[in-house]
């Protein structure tokens, strides 16, 4: 059965290591929704966050596989984790002719920023899992998307808590 | 001192004693360097892939890891084909590359490649060496990524301005800089309990070996386990050596050519113990009907080859020998009368045998011959295809790291200076290339690399004027519409072999098999022999690709 994993990678913050990750996926023919790529607290090392789709047995070879590589420092499996994940959306909507009071109370409940407006169109920022950006998209889609970037899923695993 | 010479001396920390190769435009300071060095010898080959297979022939036949060289652009490109056929049968190989200055980098400079690039998917690791200053680190680091875990090739990509750059002193680093690559080489103890209860619990227990058990130079433990748990033993084909040909629980290959025998045995079994092996398609058919009744217990010091194509009941990561170790330790002596008597039935019912209905040379019969003139020390090398199985199933092999074949990629071309490598290795050891009339063309060139080192290398050429194997299948599973496979007439090998400088003998007749491989046994320089066989004698037996092991074909001949 197609599942879907959120996976963290801390590699080496060397030249040619985003290549060998994308090529994993692509030489092993690994289904990847999102990655994203940014510096960690140590400078030396880059996080990667991917998320990747498969049945079970693929899903234990995509993080095997990250894993065998000598780049990689850290593979963690989120979902075996407690865990918080963001992603940011940008979304240039059409407003010609359209119901701004409509658009702008979608906005509000989804806690969007407004980031720009022009004559025909608006760009709003929307942060939130997967899921609530679907469901933004699916919301103001009457409106027309004119354009849309998305970051892909960021995520780190929960802070301990103190034992009650 | 300049960036060659601080390589040079960062592969002699190494060990490196011999490099294969071929110069080149960005490799100048290199070669300036090459030229006043006592301590390594170099061997220019005629084509970059031939250094490549060189290296990985003497890397197979030692155990050391194995050095090749070529220039930029083309000559990077030249070593792919020889640096994938490394990586799929996991062979420690050190590639060195020459590359534009760092400066042109990018603007596809005169012979620039992307050679890191080109070859990531097909290297264990690679690097780009930005300054001289690296190289010593670097050099470290490749050789401990080649020689250690699961081995494989790692490239190294030298810039023209960082092999002629200067630094001040030469420190080589005493261990690798490499924070994410710890291989695991104990296994887990409780993983270890788990497989030995299994073990001591299974009726029909089977044991698989591949490639792993040599790579960890495994082969006493694992025929001291076969015999404490009374198991019989199948090899694949990177395997074959692993256990003498002789042994009585020795079932020989299993698999698409594998002996019958052996491919009962694992269907039938209620256990396989899989070690250093992968369950590649050649091996297991059909995956759905892959030994039904079966658990599995994996062992390899790759990750990532357990449960990649089945999923198994336990896995235990960690190195063939130790592993083993562990397990001889801790399982106590079985015996399993029954479940022997009925595989030495099937051993004794189905053995391999050979016909051909036409004329000719039968080639299993050459091969016969060969394993009985040659010695248990000597070294052979295959090319790919029918050769390569006729050697796998007639050869007599009583040790490892005798059979240098190119298992995984399946590269036509790489006996013959996989030989030449082994050879300059071994120069006591008489090393025989069994070669195909196509494959031995593929790097034929070599002959020129052989005849003026003076390595008596000797090819066995079974020459039926086809590309056997393809035919092969055109005629099971095409109508015989034989496509393309005709290359009879291509060259008169003797002439060819004399033009090179080496002797040439063409053998047609059965009575002057023996006396011919008498006499290019005893002649210290290259020999290729022309042996005219069979025209269309298959391999047999044969699983249709993705067909299930226990449904094999036999020829009409041998029915």
């Amino acid at each position: 059965m197609e599942k879907k994993k959120t996976i963290s990678v801390i590699v080496e913050n060397h030249p040619g290591v985003l290549a060998r990750i994308a090529g994993l996926f692509s030489s092993r023919n690994f289904n990847i929704e999102s990655l994203a790529v940014g510096e960690t607290e140590d400078p030396s090392t880059s996080r990667m966050t991917i998320v990747a789709t498969g049945d079970e047995l693929v899903l234990e070879q995509i993080i095997k596989q990250l894993n065998k590589l000598i780049d990689t420092l850290k593979v963690i499996d989120m979902s075996k984790e407690d865990y918080v994940e963001r992603e940011l959306a940008l979304i240039k909507i059409n407003i010609e002719n359209k119901n701004l009071t409509d658009l702008m109370h979608i906005i509000n409940i989804f806690k969007g920023k407004v980031l720009d407006t022009g004559s025909d169109s608006l760009i709003v920022e929307i942060t939130g899992n997967d899921e609530r950006i679907n469901s933004f998209i699916h919301l103001t889609q009457t409106f027309g998307i004119k354009e849309m970037v998305r970051t892909g899923v960021v995520a780190l695993t929960r802070s301990k808590k103190q034992k009650e | 001192m300049r960036g060659a010479k601080i390589l040079l001396e960062s592969l002699k920390k190494e060990g490196v004693d011999t490099i294969f190769g071929y110069p080149g435009g960005v490799l100048l300071p290199l070669f300036d360097e090459i030229y006043n060095e006592k301590q390594i010898k170099f061997f220019l080959v005629r084509h970059e892939q031939g250094a490549a297979h060189m290296a990985d022939g003497y890397a197979r036949s030692t155990g050391k890891v194995g050095v090749c060289l070529a220039t930029s652009g083309p000559g990077a490109t030249n070593l792919v084909t020889g640096i994938a056929t490394a990586y799929m049968d996991s062979i420690p190989i050190v590639a060195l590359t020459g590359q534009v200055a760092t400066s042109h980098i990018g603007n596809d400079a005169f012979q620039e490649a992307d050679i890191t690039g080109i070859t990531r998917p097909i290297v264990k690791h690679n690097y780009l060496v930005r300054e001289a200053k690296e190289i010593p680190q670097i050099v470290k680091n490749a050789f401990y990524i080649a020689s250690t875990g699961r081995p494989g090739p790692v490239l190294i990509d030298l810039p023209k301005n960082v092999l002629a750059g200067n630094i001040d002193e030469f420190i080589y680093p005493d261990s690798p800089d490499l924070r994410g690559y710890k291989p695991k080489y104990e296994p887990n103890k409780l993983q270890i309990k788990k497989a030995v209860e299994l073990i001591e619990k299974a009726k029909k227990p089977v044991v698989y070996a591949g490639g792993g058990v040599i790579a960890s130079s495994a082969s006493e433990e694992l025929v001291k386990f076969v015999e404490k748990i009374e198991a019989p033993v199948t090899t694949t084909l990177l395997g074959i050596g692993a256990v003498p040909y002789n042994h009585p629980l020795y079932l020989g290959m299993l698999g698409m050519h594998g002996t019958k025998y052996a491919n009962y045995t694992i269907q039938d079994s209620d256990l396989i113990i899989a070690i250093g092996a992968r369950f590649d398609d050649r091996v297991t058919g059909d995956v759905k009907t892959f030994a039904p009744h079966a658990d599995i217990i994996h062992i390899d010091i790759d990750p990532t080859s357990i449960s990649k194509i089945i999923k198994v009941d336990i896995p235990i990561v960690g190195d063939a020998k130790n592993v083993l170790k562990e397990l001889l330790q801790e399982v106590k002596q079985i015996r399993h009368p029954e479940w022997i008597e009925k595989v030495m039935q099937w051993k004794k019912q189905y053995p391999l045998t050979f016909s051909c209905a036409k004329e000719g040379l039968k080639p299993q019969m050459i091969i016969e011959k060969i394993s009985e003139l040659a010695g248990e020390d000597a070294i052979i090398a295959t090319e790919v295809g029918q050769n390569q199985m006729w050697t796998a199933q007639f050869y007599k092999f009583s040790k490892p790291r005798k059979f240098l074949s190119s298992g995984g990629l399946g590269t036509m071309g790489y006996g013959f200076p996989a030989a030449i490598g082994a050879q300059v290795a071994n120069p006591d050891k008489l090393v025989i290339d069994i070669a195909g009339d196509g494959s031995i063309q593929m790097n034929i060139q070599e002959l020129a690399t052989a005849v003026k080192y003076n390595l008596p290398v000797k090819v066995a050429i079974l020459n039926n004027g086809w590309l056997g194997m393809v035919r092969q299948w055109q005629e099971l599973f095409f109508g015989k519409r034989y496509s393309h496979v005709d290359i009879s007439g291509s060259v008169d090998f003797v002439k060819l072999a004399e033009a090179y400088g080496a002797k040439g003998f063409r053998v047609t007749k059965e009575d002057e098999v023996e006396k011919v491989l008498k006499e290019a046994f005893n002649i210290k320089k290259p020999v290729l022999i022309d042996f005219h066989i069979c025209e269309e004698a298959n391999v047999w037996p044969m699983v249709p690709a993705g067909g299930s092991l226990h449904k094999m074909l036999e020829g009409s001949e041998l029915a």
